[in-house]
């Protein structure tokens, strides 16, 4: 982690509510290219949601967005994905039906005139597992409901690395993945930051965030409890905040603490 | 950025793959068994009624009956090439089949009551379908009202319609001549030949030059030998069909001669041939599949997910009315029954017959082709075998919910295969 150049994606003051819960609270969050910034907080902080509010699934309800210094408005996923924003979901958002070659362009398909032009896709599709070191793929035309799952996430950041994208954002990537296969996702994660990619990494993981990240912002119930490089923080501190907010003078201000600690006391 | 982003230097896409015929063979009998049944059941149903009925009415093997099965089947397989697009996005149209008696009966009322020549008629039908399916479709997709619920309240609404239209079930009588050959007219059986030359050589100029660009690329392909059994089945059966059918199908030739392929087949094989494209080929299919797959993925990947959806029931409406325009010209006539009864029923039947799924995201345009056949053979078989329209009811029920059944099995064996 050098001097931190400016931000890319600069979150301020972002609330928002689903009728009467309110899920975001003032929350803060900048993104700065080159780094990994792992996003934590437990089950219900708003991780999910943040991410959805910046890739615009969701709007906000309030707040400012800077992308580039300069304030934007997300209004759809189409917005973000003409910013260079992508998202790689938990639930990886990838169609069953279609094959590996035509889930990686969906949306945003290749053609030539009115026809589509398949086999430059697959090319492109070939180029990009290949730079990713994917190699347990049968064929790029066999459809997604027939791969494992490390293949499926696999094809889903490959989804999002093809595009000229700024800032990919990985939900989970790692949580239902193997050994060996959460090592390659994180190593990943690593490569794109270090070509100059802003990455967000969505982890429950410690040890994920502490092999991988640059910086650590962490949520708590809604609120952005702090945002700090990973060198100035332990395990445990990071636990701290996660489950109670604060740890020292790091994160949220203390006020009836007590209840929070009882409401998180379950991790998922 | 300008170029896209490689994680490491880029590692040149792997060698050719090429599939051994055996290897090709193996495959799509991996898919059968996983689930991945397609079309199958349809062509085996196909060739196991034929050859019953040919074997009890050899009358059904005859040119004339082969002729006849185009005609009554061309309303519904039409319907269901448009009930198609309404499935593959995971809807349902339980109206298409009164659509077109609606659609009918503008045809009708323009050429009969306001002595209109046929062109504007029939623009005019096909735009009443066009409405019909947007209406359907924003109610659906906008408003969010269940489509079971909107097209069987459409269903209802149109069966009422039509009675309006003919006011309270009089006959209108659609005596336009070029109307009328739609449906009964053949083509001069030169002109069969030089339609299907053109097919098969249109067809192997797609699928050897495919072949040839994608092995320059170096990217996968199917063997050769797959591709000429292709251009060679597709050349076989068009032959026999057209000569079949370009034989002399009058019994007393001193009356009328009665040969030739019907003006329908091409109108069918065209639309087929344009719906398959639009789904295959072009980004608007894509999206298709994708929201029928996935909906979700498909409005996260930035597809306007209610767009594609009203524009599904759009073209199935606009088929119907297609459907309703050749029903009409079959009948010389429209009158309140004309895409009631059975109609729908068998345009579904035809569609998942054929292979679409009900569950959504699987089905291709020549699914409602090969139903459609199967319908036709059923309806025909068993009206040569003389059976009571009863015991025929029964029978593509039967058939329906067999079709139905192989559907909801196949998607548990994927499942369970990890193909889906």
């Amino acid at each position: 982690m050098s001097t931190s150049p400016s931000p890319l994606l600069e979150l301020s003051g972002i609330n928002k509510s689903f009728g009467p819960v309110q899920v975001l609270r003032d929350v803060g969050f900048t993104v700065t290219p080159g780094e990994v910034t792992a996003l934590v907080g437990d089950n219900g902080a708003g991780k999910s949601t943040l991410v959805k509010c910046v890739s615009g699934i969701y709007s906000i309800d309030s707040g400012v967005v800077l992308y580039d210094g300069e304030p934007i408005t997300i209004n759809g996923p189409r917005d973000a994905a003409d910013r260079g924003i992508e998202v790689v979901y938990q639930d990886l958002a990838l169609c069953d039906n279609l094959d590996v070659v035509q889930n990686m362009f969906l949306g945003r398909e290749r053609r030539t005139g009115l026809v589509l032009d398949e086999a430059t896709m697959e090319e492109l599709a070939a180029e990009t597992l290949a730079g990713l070191s994917v190699r347990t793929m049968k064929s790029l035309r066999q459809p997604v409901s027939s791969l494992s799952g490390g293949q499926r996430q696999t094809v889903a950041i490959a989804k999002a690395v093809l595009w000229n994208s700024n800032v990919v954002i990985l939900d989970e990537p790692t949580a239902a993945l193997g050994v060996a296969q959460t090592g390659q996702v994180l190593e990943l994660a690593r490569r794109m930051a270090d070509n100059g990619l802003a990455v967000v990494l969505i982890s429950h993981n410690m040890n994920d965030v502490f092999a991988v990240a640059d910086r650590v912002a962490a949520l708590y119930l809604g609120r952005m409890a702090a945002q700090v490089p990973i060198t100035e923080v332990t395990h445990a501190q990071v636990v701290e905040l996660i489950t109670a907010g604060r740890s020292g003078d790091l994160g949220l201000p203390a006020a009836g603490s007590g209840d929070d600690y009882g409401l998180n006391g379950a991790r998922g | 950025m300008s170029t896209h982003i490689e994680a490491t230097p880029a590692v040149k896409a792997a060698p050719p793959r090429t599939v051994s015929l055996g290897g090709h063979v193996r495959g799509y009998f991996a898919r059968v068994r996983g689930g991945d049944i397609g079309s199958l059941p349809a062509v085996l149903g196909l060739l196991v009624l034929c050859a019953v009925f040919s074997i009890v009415r050899p009358t059904f093997f005859s040119p004339g009956n082969f002729a006849n099965l185009f005609s009554q089947g061309a309303a519904v397989t039409l319907i269901a090439m448009g009930l198609v697009f309404v499935l593959l996005v995971g809807e349902i149209d339980l109206s298409a089949g009164f659509t077109s008696g609606v659609c009918a009966s503008v045809l009708a009322i323009l050429l009969a009551t306001y002595g209109l020549p046929w062109y504007i008629a029939v623009a005019a039908a096909v735009l009443a379908g066009t409405v019909i399916g947007a209406v359907l479709g924003f109610l659906v997709a906008k408003v969010g009202i269940p489509s079971f619920v909107v097209t069987l309240a459409a269903f209802l609404a149109f069966q009422g319609v039509v009675l309006l239209l003919l006011k309270e079930g009089t006959n209108i009588t659609v005596s336009d001549s070029v109307v009328v050959a739609i449906a009964n007219r053949n083509l001069p059986p030169v002109l069969g030949w030089v339609l299907a030359a053109v097919a098969v050589a249109a067809y192997a100029g797609v699928q050897l030059n495919r072949f040839r660009r994608r092995t320059g690329r170096g990217l996968a392909t199917d063997p050769l030998v797959v591709v000429l059994l292709r251009i060679g089945a597709l050349t076989l059966m068009l032959g026999t069909a057209v000569y079949v059918l370009n034989v002399e199908r009058s019994l007393n030739t001193l009356i009328a001669s009665l040969k030739g392929v019907p003006v329908i087949v091409p109108i069918i094989a065209g639309l087929l041939i344009l719906w398959t494209f639009l789904l295959d080929k072009t980004p608007y299919g894509r999206h298709l599949y994708a929201t029928g797959g996935n909906r979700e993925a498909a409005r996260r990947a930035g597809i306007n997910v209610d767009r594609i959806r009203i524009s599904a029931f759009v073209l199935c409406s606009t088929m119907a009315a297609v459907g309703g325009i050749v029903a009409a010209s079959r009948d010389h006539s429209v009158d309140p029954n004309t895409g009631g009864s059975n109609v729908l029923l068998y345009a579904v039947g035809a569609a998942v017959i054929g292979g679409t799924s009900l569950f959504g995201g699987k089905g291709r345009a020549r699914d409602a082709v090969l139903g459609g056949a199967v319908v036709a053979v059923i309806i025909n078989g068993m009206g040569l075998m003389g059976y009571s329209s009863g015991i025929k009811y029964v029978v593509t029920g039967c058939v329906l919910l067999l079709a139905a059944g192989v559907d909801a099995l196949s998607r548990r064996r994927a499942a369970a295969t990890g193909n889906r």
